[in-house]
């Protein structure tokens, strides 16, 4: 059917882009013009520099036409990621046309003109560095420095197919009023219709998020939606959520909570690679549980790695030795690394990519994190959402425990932001509350839920002292404390023995 | 009146370069009664030339002497505008064109 006009597919180039590659499904279509299309701030720029930068590292040089900012403000302005387009410039392998307004200069339109110096100069400069990559930024200010809008666009749609015939690859960048709109200003995507993709830099919740979209890339597969990314020293990093879930092996390998009454309830301890959840109100034991995990960790023998979002360093460290644990000493000899940090620091986007590299770095068996609540204060929903993925699956890949605290907005009962949106992610969910009892509070633990195994259902109630943890017997005679409501029950513990007994499994 | 120092960047022989080149010419040989140097520069042949002066559209012609430097876009086809953008009031007669004429876009 083929055979007489054999249509090559069209081929992807990885862009080298970390993540980027992913959602595109292996890059863009090479000897193609893909459009880049966002708002102000939306870091169309970065991507168009880091497209060429990337290319390089992969024996692909390109040409940068920028037709905002001067090629000097450009050198200076990525500097910071690194990246000393001087050199490269002098090595040959990164040319720029500079395509940018001089605003010293007068000008005048006397009559018909065309933009065939600009295409020359492109021409020239591709040949002259043996460029297969073109980045073009951004067309909305050609349309500033000419009169005639409808000349601009019959222009540029001319270079769009001379680039084409050139056979590079092409990234060319547009301006967007709205983040959810038209895809670009003066219609720009008519010329380049073949990809879009998009960027936002969207305000939610008092919080700016960027993500990534690829609308099109024709004729070739991609993956759909928004992808959160982040602007850091190293670039651009798009996170590909649908890349890490659920691809991880599981395991029947138990290892120990820390605790060996609370190893019995959840039949002897918890699978190595699974997600743990306690949530309590403040004061509960949550730190407990993770410095108990923690050490118990270290004492088999595993290397342990904890966050540290609610208390300074000292106080976790002073905590732990109330506790008998030398955490000090044992991150001396290289088996315990923690970290902590004010979660305000930095965009949760941040947060992600930085914790993703520490446990990349240091190879953890174990991951505690306290608080993940913490880290709702520096995200919308939807970002908290997208981090507690990212992480819980890059830990579950590693094939490392991870034990996240999540702290009770109320005293009594209550669940929190956190817990309705990792509930259904992780794997155990142990609930730490208080319940009031005559006149006095005490404790209570359960293990709500344990994925692929039996667990103890009881609630049980718990004391803390300078030895830990100390699981007791369970709350016979008391209803409603999940709800925060703990009612007295007027039957003798021989009855509800009986009414248990008739639903025992 | 010092002597106009130009230069007009053309793209090989496409039309509306010709057609820049007649313009000019016909407005040196006219009003400007030869004060003018021009260099013609074919974007083709140096591509650097054109890098240098930055030029996007051509033809393009940029007046570099007397100050303020000036650049006219176009096929310079309204001799009016070009007057104007050479700093060259017409106290003189107008040339006997339509000075609309050559239909820049609106």
């Amino acid at each position: 059917m083929a055979e007489a006009h054999p249509e090559s597919p069209i081929e992807k180039t990885p862009t080298g882009i970390s993540g980027f590659d992913h959602i595109t499904d292996g890059g863009l279509p090479r000897g193609r013009s893909t459009l880049v299309s966002g708002t102000a701030g939306s870091a169309k720029t970065v991507l168009a520099m880091q497209f060429l930068i990337e290319g390089i590292a992969l024996g692909e040089h390109g040409v940068f036409v920028t037709f905002e900012e001067s090629p000097a403000d450009l050198r200076r302005n990525v500097l910071g990621f690194g990246w000393d387009v001087a050199a490269l410039e002098a090595a040959k392998q990164f040319c720029f046309v500079d395509a940018s307004q001089r605003p010293d200069e007068e000008r005048i339109e006397a009559g018909m003109y065309d933009f065939g110096a600009l295409l020359a100069r492109i021409e020239a400069a591709v040949h002259k560095v043996g460029a297969t990559r073109v980045s073009l930024d951004s067309i909305g200010a050609v349309f500033a420095q000419f009169r005639d809008a409808a000349i601009v666009r019959r222009e540029l749609y001319r270079i769009s197919a001379a680039l084409k015939q050139l056979d590079v690859t092409a990234l060319i960048t547009a301006e967007r009023n709205e983040e959810y709109g038209a895809i670009s200003r003066h219609g720009m995507e008519e010329f380049v219709t073949d990809n879009v993709v998009l960027v936002r830099n969207v305000l939610e919740d008092e919080k700016r998020r960027r993500t990534i979209e690829v609308l099109k890339l024709r004729g070739t597969n991609h993956h759909k939606g928004e992808y959160p990314f982040s602007v850091n020293p190293q670039g651009l990093i798009v996170i590909p959520l649908s890349a890490i879930l659920l691809k991880q092996k599981s395991t029947t390998l138990r290892i120990t909570s820390g605790n060996k009454e609370l190893d019995a309830m959840c039949g002897s301890g918890f699978f190595r690679d699974s997600i743990i959840l306690v949530s309590g109100a403040t004061g509960t034991g949550k730190t407990l549980m993770v410095t108990a995990f923690t050490a118990g960790g270290i004492e088999q023998g595993e290397r342990c790695l904890t966050f540290c979002f609610e208390e300074s360093r000292e106080q976790f460290f002073r905590n732990a030795a109330g506790w008998g644990f030398d955490f000090e000493a044992l991150e001396a000899k290289g088996d315990l690394k923690v970290v902590t940090d004010y979660p305000e620091i930095m965009p949760l986007e941040d947060h992600l990519i930085r914790m993703k590299r520490i446990i990349s770095e240091f190879k953890p068996n174990r991951v505690a994190v306290d608080s993940l609540s913490a880290l709702e204060r520096v995200s919308g929903n939807r970002g908290f959402r997208e981090f507690v993925i990212g992480l819980t699956a890059f830990i579950k890949h590693g094939e490392m425990a991870g034990l996240f605290t999540s702290t009770t907005p109320t005293l009594l009962g209550g669940t929190s932001v956190t817990e309705a949106h990792i509930s259904t992610i992780c794997d155990s969910i142990i609930l730490l509350r208080y319940v009031e009892m005559h006149g006095e509070m005490r404790r209570g633990l359960t293990v709500l839920k344990m994925r692929g195994s039996a667990h103890d259902k009881e609630i049980r109630e718990f004391t803390i002292d300078g030895a830990g943890m100390h699981l007791g017997k369970s709350f016979r005679n008391v209803t409603g404390i999940l709800s925060g409501n703990p009612m007295q029950l007027a039957m003798a513990p021989a009855d509800i023995d009986r009414l248990r007994d008739m639903f025992e499994e | 009146m010092a002597d106009l120092q130009l230069e007009l960047y053309v793209v090989g022989q496409s039309p509306s370069s010709q057609a820049a080149i007649e313009n000019l010419r016909a407005i040196c040989d006219g009003v400007l009664a030869g004060r003018c140097h021009v260099r013609i520069v074919d974007v083709l042949d140096e591509p650097d030339a054109a890098e240098q002066a930055n030029i996007l559209a051509t033809p393009t012609l940029i007046k570099r002497a007397p100050v303020p430097v000036r650049r006219i876009i176009g096929d310079l086809s309204v001799t009016r505008d070009v007057l104007d953008g050479l700093d060259l009031n017409r106290e003189e007669p107008a040339t006997g064109e339509d000075p609309t004429h050559g239909g820049s876009a609106p």
